[in-house]
C-alpha cells in the first residue's frame, strides 16, 4: 500500500490546520447552535450586482480575461483607491485582480519571500499569513498587539522584532479579530521606522469600507509608502461578496509584473462573471455599502454596550464587523470558555486564540447578524455568565 | 430616516435601554425624542406585523380602487373621510394614475367583503366605480419577510 505520509510534502504536513476550523467541527456536532462565528456579512450581495451578473451571462462569452484582469475591472480599481485614498495606481501596470484577498495575500508573500526571511506578522490576525509565510521557506515573528494599546499596532513592539532578516511587514487594519483600526497618527511612526529600511508592507485592507465614525486611512497616504506596500483589497467584506470570489492587489510596477507571473500560472484569471459584476460594484453601489455600515454601526454600538454591562471589558472597535471583549474575569481561557458557553447555552464565538496566541483571554464575537439574532444570542451570553458569578 | 424611526420600525419593542446603546446615546434621551415624535404626530401608534393568515385562517383581505369624482371646494378629501369612517376599512390612501382611492378592507370571507362593497363603498355619492382585488398571499409587510423562514446558510464559525 502506499504510504501518503511519505507523499506529502514535509511542508504541508507541518502546516497546522486551522483553529476556527477546529471549533468549526465541534459547533457542527450540537443541535440548535446560534453562532455569532462567521465572518462574512449577512446581506445579500446588492441587487445591481447580481443584475450585472446574470445580464453577463445571458449576453458575455464567459472566457478567460487578461491575466491581471479586465480592463474596465482594473480602470475602475485604480479609480476607486484614487477616490477614497487620493493614491494613484496605473490600471495597465500596478494593479492584478485575485481570487479573493486571499490569493492577492498568498501570491504576494510567495513572491517576495525567500527561504529564511522574517516576516513580521501583527497580531491577533486573520488565520492565513503564518501558513503561507511557512511554506515559501519564510519565518513568521508574530508582533503582538494589546488591549492597552486599543490593540493597534506600536512603533516600539515593531522597533523590537525587526532584524537584518526582516523581509516583510503584515498590516490587517482594520483587523479581524479585534476591530482595531489604525489612524494617520497611528501610522506615522511605523512609517517612520520603515522608510529607512528595504521592508516592504502587504496591508491587507479588506474591511477598509467598514469603519465607524471616521474615514479608513491607509498606510499608501504616508510619503513614501506607496514604493514600499503592496496594497490589498477585496470584495468580500465590502460588498458583501465572498463567494464571488474576487480581490486585488496594488503594487509598483517591479513588483506587479513579478507577482502576476505566479497568478498567471496559478489561477490564470479571476472568474470571469464576478469580474463584470464587480464594475458595476465599484460604479453605482456606494449607497448599499454605506447602508450596511450604518447597520453594522448599530449593531457593534449594542454588542460593545452589552459586553461591558456583562462585565466582560470590550474596547470599542472602530472598524470591521467584529467585537473582541475580555473573557479574563471568568478565570477560564478562550477556548474554555467558548467550548462551555456553546455545550450550556449553545452559542457559538471563536476562541481569540485562533488568531494567534496574544488572542488569548478574549473571543471573537461577529456581528455580521441580524439585531433579532444578536439579541437572543446576547440574552444566553449573559445567562451563562451570570450563572458562573452565582456559582462562584 | 431618523436612526431612531428606523429601528423602530424595524421592532418597535425594543427598550430604550437597548435603543440607547444602539444609536450610542442614553436612555433618557431615547424617551425624550420618542415622546416628541409622539407629540408631533410623527409616531401615531404601535403595531404588530402579522403573518394575518395563521394569526386568523378565516380573515380574507381586499384591495379596492375607487373612482370618483372630486367634490367642488374640498377635492377628494371629504369622500375619503366618509369611507375611511367604516370598520372594515383599514387604510385609505390617494393616487396618482387610473384610479383614486386605494382602499384596504377586512373581512371574514368574501362574501362579506363584496356586500360591504356593493352596499357602502358603490353607494356613497360622488363613487363613480369600484375594483376589488382579494389578496392572495402576502410576502412581505413593512419591509419583514412574512413567508420565508430565516435559514443562514453560512455555517457556524468562519474566519
Ligand atoms: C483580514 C482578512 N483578510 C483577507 C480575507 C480574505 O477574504 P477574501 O479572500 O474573501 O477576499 C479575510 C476573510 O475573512 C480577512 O478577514
Amino acid at each position: 500500500m502506499i504510504n501518503y505520509d511519505t507523499v506529502l510534502s514535509s511542508k504541508i504536513k507541518e502546516i497546522k490546520p486551522s483553529g476556527i476550523r477546529k471549533f468549526f467541527d465541534l459547533a457542527a456536532t450540537i443541535d440548535n447552535v446560534i453562532s455569532l462565528g462567521v465572518g462574512e456579512p449577512d446581506f445579500q450581495t446588492p441587487w445591481a450586482i447580481r443584475k450585472a451578473a446574470i445580464d453577463t451571462l445571458e449576453k458575455k462569452r464567459i472566457i478567460y480575461t487578461a491575466n491581471s484582469g479586465l480592463a474596465d475591472l482594473r480602470h475602475e480599481i485604480s479609480h476607486y483607491i484614487d477616490k477614497k485614498l487620493n493614491v494613484k495606481y496605473n490600471p495597465e501596470h500596478e494593479i492584478i485582480v485575485t481570487v479573493g484577498g486571499s490569493e492577492a495575500i498568498d501570491i504576494s508573500i510567495r513572491a517576495l519571500i525567500n527561504p529564511g526571511d522574517e516576516v513580521l506578522i501583527v497580531e491577533p490576525c486573520f488565520v492565513c499569513y503564518a501558513p503561507i509565510v511557512e511554506l515559501t521557506g519564510g519565518v513568521p515573528i508574530s508582533v503582538t498587539t494589546r488591549l492597552e494599546d486599543n490593540f493597534k499596532l506600536t512603533a516600539d513592539a515593531l522597533k523590537a522584532k525587526i532584524t537584518s532578516k526582516t523581509k516583510l511587514l503584515i498590516l490587517p487594519f482594520p483587523n479581524n479579530p479585534t476591530g482595531a483600526i489604525m489612524t494617520k497618527e497611528d501610522l506615522e511612526p511605523i512609517a517612520e521606522i520603515l522608510r529607512d529600511t528595504d521592508i516592504m508592507v502587504l496591508s491587507d485592507e479588506i474591511y477598509a469600507e467598514l469603519t465607524y465614525g471616521r474615514k479608513h486611512f491607509s498606510i499608501t497616504q504616508l510619503d513614501g509608502m506607496q514604493e514600499r506596500t503592496i496594497l490589498i483589497n477585496g470584495f468580500s467584506k465590502a460588498f458583501a461578496m465572498t463567494g464571488w470570489r474576487l480581490g486585488y492587489l496594488a503594487a509598483p510596477e517591479p513588483l506587479v509584473t513579478q507577482i502576476l507571473k505566479i497568478h498567471q500560472y496559478a489561477i490564470m484569471s479571476s472568474p470571469t462573471v464576478s469580474q463584470y459584476a464587480a464594475v458595476e460594484a465599484l460604479i453605482h453601489c456606494e449607497r448599499e455599502v454605506k447602508n450596511m455600515v450604518a447597520e453594522y454601526n448599530v449593531r457593534r454600538r449594542l454588542l460593545v454596550d452589552s459586553f461591558n454591562k456583562m462585565g466582560l471589558e470590550c474596547f470599542n472597535p472602530e472598524g470591521a464587523f467584529y467585537v473582541f471583549p475580555c473573557i479574563k474575569s471568568t478565570g477560564m481561557t478562550s477556548e474554555e470558555f467558548c467550548e462551555e458557553l456553546l455545550n450550556e447555552q449553545k452559542v457559538a464565538v471563536v476562541p481569540g486564540n485562533a488568531f494567534g496566541e496574544s488572542g488569548e483571554g478574549f473571543i471573537r464575537v461577529s456581528y455580521a447578524y441580524s439585531l433579532k439574532h444578536l439579541m437572543e444570542a446576547l440574552k444566553r451570553i449573559e445567562i451563562f455568565i451570570r450563572n458562573r458569578k452565582s456559582a462562584e | 430616516m431618523n436612526e431612531l424611526i428606523k429601528l423602530l420600525k424595524q421592532n418597535a419593542r425594543f427598550s430604550n435601554e437597548q435603543l440607547a446603546a444602539m444609536l450610542g446615546t442614553t436612555p433618557k434621551d431615547v424617551a425624550a425624542q420618542i415622546e416628541q415624535l409622539e407629540k408631533d404626530g410623527i409616531i401615531k401608534g404601535y403595531s404588530v406585523i402579522l403573518d394575518e393568515n395563521r394569526a386568523d385562517k378565516d380573515m380574507v383581505i381586499a384591495n379596492i380602487e375607487l373612482k370618483v369624482t372630486p367634490q367642488r371646494d374640498c377635492g377628494f378629501d371629504e369622500l375619503a373621510k366618509t369611507v375611511m369612517m367604516y370598520d372594515e376599512v383599514d387604510s385609505v390612501s390617494l393616487m396618482s394614475g387610473s384610479y383614486d382611492l386605494a382602499v384596504t378592507v377586512t373581512g371574514r370571507n368574501l362574501k362579506e367583503i363584496a356586500l360591504f362593497v356593493a352596499q357602502r363603498l358603490s353607494t356613497i355619492e360622488g363613487v363613480l366605480s369600484t375594483t376589488t382585488h382579494f389578496v392572495l398571499k402576502t410576502y412581505k409587510e413593512k419591509g419583514i419577510f412574512i413567508q420565508e423562514e430565516d435559514i443562514d446558510e453560512r455555517g457556524f464559525v468562519a474566519p
